[in-house]
């Protein structure tokens, strides 16, 4: 049998991808919004719906960032909510280690669980910087090296507070007076450098055993730590190629961690744009593209890497002579686009814009775009099954471009073309999101199923 | 003149206020846990055109652990209200949430988010975590020793402090702010975002919150008080308190002393005023009586409460409930002893009495819960400012 294909749907957050300028353009804050594109990934049978958070609104220039869609709600609290409006989708959500502390947020994560029968996902992050941390108790900065090490010690201490009911440890019996089997239920200990903590946790053990662990991450130590905590990692390797290589690189980390591949799911994020032939997918993505880049936003994404004021610029004249300047304080504060080289970016944009002669938004919009499918919807389908089977990842996180309509014509001309081909269910399977991904269930620390 | 409305909210506890509720023929003690349970019972009080649910958590077992005889396991309380939201259209929903351990910018976050799926429905219960096994579910501070008063008014500073901040963070968002101005490219109108800039003793934030003004524009803020520092916490930073006379008369010296903290603290709109009554009600009051005695002998010991124990018929209840309303409280939160049972006594039995008597509301009459209450929604300060 053909591998089998994961599909996620993104409800895109800050950035400035979402087309908010377009008729279509619907509330990016309404419950009714995001009850809509999740109701249509669960038409279209997805495994999950994902929502990233947000810890403080960003600033460029010293001014709060203006031109991206911007105000969201917080992830766990709108996805409690979905669970009430489907019944199969998974409701996954990004949480950052860094400003929660594991008993709170192991009780949140598992109360979606609970209240989802068992669709719960988190995505562990790490947070930033020190200018996030002014909105937090602790504050402050934590060194990168320090911030994996919290995140994994994070992430042991939520599962020893997970384990800490066994999973008949409540039977409720009336007549006998027992409604724990034992007193000790709940009871936990975890010590370690970054938490001390002990006392007795009051969520008993959820549907999942565990919910299902979301990872991202690049780097040497990102990767080890997907390969031995993670159930699912996002990645942003979208060609074939580098899919291909990142893909695996991460499958042969798990063995070392006792793991066989099937037990870790790679999923990039991806983006598309459909059309009644590819003239018109390619017209209409065009069309995306320029409301995706207004003219501010070119000379904002411009500034990002020349890291200098450049509001003086025309964004329909050529690229700024003066050089980046690297030195200087970051001209945007908050997550974005980490551009490690910023004068290497440079010479090769400035290679790009002389080669193709192209404006600063021309260049951007060249540059920056990320339009993963583009086409019919066969040509579509085709190109997510030959990425899969050719174990470039186990599926994709779609990113719509338009809130809350941004699914519909996926699922109603791509969707029917994957199942056509055997690639993708005509029913779920399982009622667990840890099911319906194929993971198998939960193992405790002791290799016990949770 | 015409008497203003009587107010009535029920507080759901996993199966009940007594400990031995979920021993109750009625309990359903292995659902604590599900949404179903909990959008049952937020329905059956919504059916009973209750103004609100309260929801209540702690960071902790709150009963000693060590018997396995009572209700362990108990689920985040916003996130419950948020589970049920959208399956309910008109009733209020008022979760609790600590002020002690958490984060005030995501408790800002979380309840503002709340109002917004609820379109406009959403409370807070502000509480302190005082007890020491709390922290050490945390571990970022050394709790003393049990000294009573000096720590709990730390804590009740801190919670002062939080209550401002998740106000001010309310704010950060003035309710235009999204824009969509295609000419300029901006989403947002920058101009009518805010720094909060609150610094204190116990935490510092920066702000503006990452989502837009909720629908309310200031939720429902609400706070159990037994003393006169409670009262004060609520007079600074709530819209409503619960109280807890014994009687008619200890009510009527209550409100005084809530009122006399208003004055302390210059608060110009008055607090609303709940009685909180734990309630068990059946058709006569021997067999109030007896479902009550039967529970106590289960669990082993009399119930006692910091709330007066009501033991009676809905017609009894009622008779309270206007009797006492005199002594100028607004409204009652009703505990059920036991779940569903007497919550279903409330709405299908008090209820019809409180409105034959022309007491209670037929049907709803507003659209949000400080709507249903009678509050305004609040100008944004800082429009205010502008003005």
């Amino acid at each position: 049998m053909a591998k089998q294909i994961i599909l996620a749907a993104h409800f895109p957050g800050v950035n400035n991808t979402t087309v908010w300028t377009d008729p279509a353009s619907g509330s990016q804050i309404d419950f009714a919004s995001f009850a809509h594109l999740a109701r249509t990934a669960e038409r279209g049978l997805f495994d999950m719906f994902f929502l990233a958070e947000g810890l403080r609104l960003r600033e460029q220039r010293g001014r709060i960032h203006d031109l991206d869609v911007v105000g969201r709600p917080d992830a766990l609290t709108v996805l409690t909510a979905l669970a009430g409006v489907t019944t199969h989708l998974g409701l996954a959500g990004t949480v950052n280690t860094t400003f929660n502390e594991p008993y709170d947020l192991a009780r949140k994560v598992a109360t979606l669980d609970h209240l989802s029968d068992g669709r719960a996902g988190w995505n562990v992050v790490t947070s930033s910087d020190a200018f996030t941390g002014e909105n937090f108790r602790r504050g402050g900065f934590l060194e990168y090296s320090q911030r994996y090490e919290r995140a994994a010690e994070f992430v042991r201490a939520a599962r020893t507070l997970w384990d800490s009911w066994p999973p008949d440890a409540v039977v409720a019996a009336k007549d006998e007076g027992a409604f724990t089997r034992t007193a000790d239920a709940g009871e936990f200990g975890h010590h370690g450098p970054h938490f001390d903590i002990a006392g007795h946790f009051t969520v008993p053990r959820s549907p999942q055993g565990y919910p299902v662990i979301i990872q991202a991450g690049d780097s040497d130590e990102g990767r080890d730590f997907s390969a031995a905590t993670a159930d699912v990692v996002f990645t942003r390797h979208s060609t074939p190629r580098a899919g291909q290589a990142f893909y695996r690189d991460i499958k042969s980390r798990l063995a070392k961690f006792g793991r066989s591949p099937e037990e870790l799911k790679v999923l990039p994020a991806a983006t598309f744009v459909l059309g009644d032939t590819e003239a018109d997918a390619l017209e209409r993505t065009a069309h995306v593209r320029r409301q995706q880049v207004s003219p501010q936003t070119a000379i904002s994404l411009l500034e990002q890497v020349w890291n200098r004021d450049l509001s003086g610029y025309d964004p329909d004249g050529p690229l700024p002579a003066e050089d980046p300047d690297p030195a200087a304080d970051s001209i945007i504060k908050g997550r974005t686009r980490q551009h490690d080289d910023r004068l290497a970016t440079a010479r090769a944009w400035r290679a790009i814009a002389e080669e193709k002669r192209l404006s600063i938004r021309e260049l951007i919009i060249e540059v920056t775009g990320r339009q993963s499918f583009v086409g019919t919807p066969e040509q579509v389908a085709d190109q997510i099954d030959r990425f899969v089977q050719a174990d470039a990842a186990d599926g994709f996180i779609l990113v719509p471009h338009l809130v809350p309509a941004g699914l519909d014509e996926f699922v109603a001309t791509v969707v029917p073309l994957l199942q056509e081909r055997g690639v993708f269910r005509t029913a779920y399977t399982a009622s667990t999101l840890r099911g319906n991904l194929g993971l198998g269930p939960a193992r405790t620390r002791d290799g016990v199923p949770a | 003149m015409a008497q203003a409305p009587l107010h009535l909210a029920a507080a759901l506890d996993g199966a009940g206020w007594h400990p031995a509720a979920w021993r109750d023929p009625g309990a359903r003690p292995r659902e604590l846990l599900t949404a179903g349970y909990w959008t049952d019972l937020v329905l059956e009080a919504e059916r009973g055109l209750l103004d609100f649910v309260t929801i209540e958590d702690a960071l902790g077992p709150g009963d000693p652990v060590g018997r396995t005889d009572r209700v362990r396991g108990r689920l985040d309380a916003v996130l419950v209200a948020s589970r049920v939201a959208p399956l309910t259209r008109h009733i209020g929903l008022v979760p609790t949430a600590t002020t002690t351990h958490t984060e005030p910018f995501h408790v800002a976050t979380a309840l503002a988010t709340l109002d917004h799926i609820s379109a406009g429905r959403a409370g807070w219960r502000a509480r302190i975590s005082g007890r020491r096994e709390e922290a050490a579910h945390f571990g970022r501070r050394e709790f003393p020793e049990p000294d009573g008063l000096g720590h709990i008014e730390e804590l009740f500073g801190e919670a002062t402090d939080v209550v401002e901040v998740v106000r001010r963070l309310w704010d950060s968002w003035e309710d235009d702010a999204v824009i969509r101005h295609v000419a300029s490219g901006r989403f947002v109108d920058r101009d009518k975002l805010h720094y909060v800039d609150f610094a204190g003793r116990w935490f510092s934030v920066k702000g503006p919150l990452i989502t837009p003004r909720p629908p309310q524009g200031q939720l429902l803020v609400t706070a159990l008080a037994h003393a006169a520092l409670p009262y004060r916490f609520a007079a600074g930073g709530a819209d409503l308190v619960y109280v807890t006379p014994r009687d008619g008369e200890q009510a009527r010296s209550i409100v005084a002393e809530v009122r006399e903290a208003e004055a302390a603290v210059r608060r110009e709109e008055p607090l609303k005023i709940f009685a909180d009554l734990l309630v068990f009600l059946d058709a006569s009051d021997e067999e109030a009586a007896d479902r009550k005695a039967r529970l106590d002998d289960l669990d082993g010991a009399g119930l006692s409460s910091d709330a007066a124990i009501f033991t009676g018929t809905p017609e009894g209840l009622a008779d309270l409930i206007l009797d006492w309303r005199t002594t100028g409280l607004d409204g009652y939160r009703l505990r059920p002893g036991t779940l569903p049972h007497d919550l279903e006594a409330i709405s299908r039995a008090v209820v019809p009495v409180l409105q034959e008597r022309g007491a209670f509301r037929r049907e709803y009459e507003a659209g949000t819960l400080r709507g249903l209450l009678g509050l305004a929604r609040p100008v944004n300060r800082h429009a205010l400012e502008r003005r």
